[in-house]
């Protein structure tokens, strides 16, 4: 038996949230998202975000025992118990796990994170060398699932200002692509004492990446760039 | 009912790469835009797809887009539609190009080139040597299109509803579909989408079978509503198994591992696919490898204890291709069964993974039924693309790589076609309040107090049922007892009750909606199965083991009202190329 204790929040019953413990069965090479469905079997209203259950679509990023990760390819094995399920934190709680994310929506649109092209484009493909491409490895495969910058103290003092690590990470993958030409507007947009330098280099992104993507990186090379343009 | 209503010229149902690539082409052209999903885009299913995306660029080996629809037509055990077939092929590479112009991070050849590997059922020379068609992102392509897709919708300033459950179709008074009820999760409150033109973009309906390979959102919503609107389901007996799941899990392990030059074992290490295919090998087209590792388990040489499973081998590709070729599986691999594939085969077993059949439209999208003159009479303003879908050109049993290039073509198509209606339909229509009503009493029947069954039991059993009654081998006593055990069921259904009445982000509630959607398309696939007495593509009935084309070289329709079939033509004749006509089936 695993015992484990999650966050519970209805704004329409619960004047306040509170944690419940549940006992569920471990079995062999069983996920965190697998308990959390055996607790919403033994009680409907429990309510949580999950999708493809193999780490790809980004839905169920969750707080488990003090860290930020995908409850479906977490394994329970080896948590600490009772295993604490927590809301990424920094966010307004909509209910239980559920959190409302359109702050960081918002952050990774005002990155303009899409491919600007300002010249005509051939009929076949635009070109780009094996070098060039692997210059996307480690951006490309990020999935929105917010654990970096809901991990980020300087996200959680300014959310609204501050880009944080998951629009920053596609800010440079569209910098560091060959293709891209728009890379003075880009830089020009995250001028400025928030957007981009409110970063400290706390690592805490680069930590909690289920994807084992590194935003930290990502962010010391967008300063690098500015830098060069601005000489 | 006075409920808040929106209006725009166009409203697409579903995010994924077909709902996505539909919207871009609409917003491009100024239309107004709206984009429902119960989910944020880019958590939809095509996120998932592996592998890659056919077309014929010959990058890597000698290829043209008549060779890509033969292998189609072939692939489709000769039930895909060749006018549709030859549009999609010859639409394949500008198609891949914009991708690419988009953002997508193709894998790249030493020339600059987009790299293309090998994929099954692909040939050279209509049915010579091996042809490396599959243009891919690693093995992260789904992902790389779904993502771009939505950033350049985001640039093209798409109206996204997200977290926003359709309920069902809204119709006139004359019948006509203009617009849906829609409701959003986080509040639970309806609201009215009123539009001049429809897209259903909903995918497909995996969660029908308890192992499978698809998200949990998978829940064939817009056949659903498709069928709740009086519009039949074409051609749903066809769903394909996919030979290289997990064992046990069911996450998918791309036919890409294959591609790049993995082969399956059984327990005497042997490399039976030889026997089989004995051309094309592990390449052979996915019902024939499905039905071979199948074959091997039942005869009592599958591997491990229970002799339930094949082996996947890819270790001698070496760390080197692995890792620039296949890292999401490898890592996939890793967290799920603590397999190292660049060391270790991986147990597989043929998995639930593609509605083959769906929503009947012609190529440019539109929904065709037989409304009393034509089997395909167009529904004004209403269209489907995708998996939700069937053009069909995948018929009986689709090519790997050809579901990605399905969505983004007649994704496409569909917009282009619903930017002309709009031209010619200037104005709303407006909604019939009966029809609110309607809509309203599915989404109120959930208030119902009470004991009843529970949504999670029924979900199970049907699964149960589905994976048992209606999987890879099938014949009539066993879905004759598959149907009634799934008539029980649906009767259970009506008297399930939720224990959950909130209104704020109530995932019960939107399961039970999910469930009812669920139970309709099983009922359409497992009377489907029945039906159609032969075996073509992934429907293998092991009492009519041979393809009819005398009898059987047609598309079935299966209606709700009294689950009648009835029967159209296959559009054997394309385009403009002479038609493939129908031969024996050989890899």
């Amino acid at each position: 038996m695993m015992r484990i204790s999650v966050y519970r929040y209805n704004p329409e019953s619960d004047k306040a949230p509170y944690m419940e413990t549940f006992e569920v069965e471990e079995s062999q090479g069983m996920m965190v998202r697998d308990a959390l469905l055996l607790i919403k079997e033994r009680d409907p209203t429990f309510t949580f975000r999950h999708s493809c259950g193999e780490g790809v679509c980004g839905s169920d990023s969750i707080n488990i025992n003090g860290r930020n990760g995908l409850g479906c390819i977490t394994p329970t094995d080896g948590l600490k118990q009772p295993v604490e399920i927590r809301p990424v934190p920094g966010m307004p709680v909509i209910r239980d796990l559920v959190v409302d994310m359109s702050q960081f929506y918002h952050q990774y649109r005002a990155v303009k994170p899409y491919m600007i092209h300002h010249d005509p484009v051939p009929e076949v493909e635009v070109l780009q060398s094996p070098q060039e491409r692997d210059q996307l490895d480690g951006l490309y495969e990020c999935i929105l699932c917010g654990c970096c910058s809901t991990a980020c103290p300087s996200f959680w003092w300014n959310p609204d200002k501050f880009r944080g690590p998951a629009a920053l990470l596609q800010a440079w993958r569209f910098l560091a692509d060959s293709r891209d030409q728009a890379t003075a507007e880009r830089l020009t947009e995250l001028d400025g004492p928030y957007r981009l330098f409110r970063c400290h280099s706390i690592m805490n992104c680069v930590d909690v990446c289920p994807k084992g993507l590194n935003p930290t990186k990502a962010i010391g090379k967008i300063k690098q760039l500015m830098l060069k343009h601005m000489v | 009912m006075k409920l808040p209503r929106r209006s725009f010229d166009a409203l697409v149902i579903g995010a994924g790469g077909g709902g996505l690539r539909a919207a871009l082409q609409l917003a491009q052209a100024d239309a107004s835009v709206a984009v429902v999903s119960k989910v944020f885009p880019t958590r939809s299913h095509t996120v998932a797809a592996q592998g890659g995306i056919n077309a014929a660029l010959a990058n890597v080996l000698p290829d043209n887009w008549h060779w890509h629809m033969f292998d189609t037509v072939k692939g489709s055990d000769y039930l895909g539609d060749q006018d549709a077939i030859e549009y999609m092929c010859r639409a394949a590479s500008k198609l891949v190009y914009e991708l690419e112009h988009a953002g997508v991070p193709f894998s790249r050849l030493d020339n600059g080139r987009i790299y293309q590997r090998p994929f099954g059922g692909q040939s050279q020379n209509f049915g010579g040597d091996q042809a490396a068609r599959t243009c891919a992102a690693a093995d992260r392509t789904g992902h790389a299109m779904l993502h771009a897709l939505y950033q350049q919708n985001i640039r093209a300033k798409t109206s996204f509803f997200d977290e926003y459950f359709a309920i069902d179709l809204l119709k006139d008074d004359d019948g006509n579909i203009t617009g849906a009820l829609v409701m959003d999760i986080e509040s639970g409150e309806p609201m009215v989408i009123e539009a001049k033109t429809t897209l259903l973009a909903t995918g497909g309906a995996g969660q029908i079978f308890r192992t499978n390979t698809n998200a949990k959102i998978n829940t064939g919503d817009g056949m659903a509503m498709a069928l709740r609107a009086g519009i039949p389901l074409q051609d749903m007996e066809f769903f394909q198994f996919h030979p290289t799941g997990i064992a046990g899990r069911g996450m998918l392990i791309t036919e890409g591992a294959r591609g790049e030059g993995g082969y399956l074992l059984n327990k005497d290490g042997e490399r039976f696919m030889e026997r089989y295919a004995p051309h094309a090998k592990d390449l052979a087209s996915r019902d024939v490898v499905s039905r071979a590792i199948s074959t091997e388990v039942r005869e009592g040489r599958g591997c491990g204890p229970n002799g339930d499973h094949v082996l996947l081998k890819l270790d001698h590709l070496g760390e080197e291709v692995i890792n620039k070729r296949l890292p999401g599986i490898r890592s996939m691999a890793k967290t799920f069964m603590n397999i190292d594939l660049a060391h270790e085969a991986v147990p597989v077993f043929p998995t639930a993974h593609y509605t083959m059949g769906g929503i009947p439209t012609n190529r440019f999208g539109q929904v065709v039924a037989p409304m009393g003159n034509t089997p395909e009479e167009e529904i004004p303003g209403l269209y489907a693309v995708g998996e939700c879908a069937c053009v069909s050109v995948h018929g009986a049993n689709r090519l790997g790589g050809n579901s990605l290039l399905d969505i983004v073509v007649f994704g496409r198509a569909a917009g282009n076609h619903m930017i002309e209606y709009l031209r010619k339909n200037r104005y709303h229509k407006g909604i019939a309040e009966i029809s609110i009503e309607e809509a309203m009493n599915r989404l109120q029947r959930w208030e119902r107090n009470g004991e009843g069954e529970s949504i999670p039991d029924l979900k199970r059993e049907m699964q149960q049922t589905m994976e048992t009654y209606c999987g890879v081998f099938r014949t009539e006593e066993i879905l004759k007892e598959g149907i009634e055990k799934m008539h029980a069921l649906e009767l259970r259904l009506e008297n399930a009750v939720l224990k959950d009445h909130s209104k704020i982000f109530n995932t019960a509630r939107i399961e039970a909606l999910e469930m009812q959607n669920l139970m309709a398309i099983a009922l359409a696939t497992v009377h489907s199965a029945l039906s159609r007495q032969e075996s073509r593509g992934a429907h293998s009935r092991v009492d009519y083991p041979d393809r009819d084309d005398v009898h059987w070289m047609k598309h079935s329709l299966y209606s709700m009202d009294s689950h009648a079939m009835e029967y159209k033509p296959v559009r054997t004749k394309p385009l403009t190329v002479e038609p493939f006509p129908p031969k024996a089936r050989v890899y």
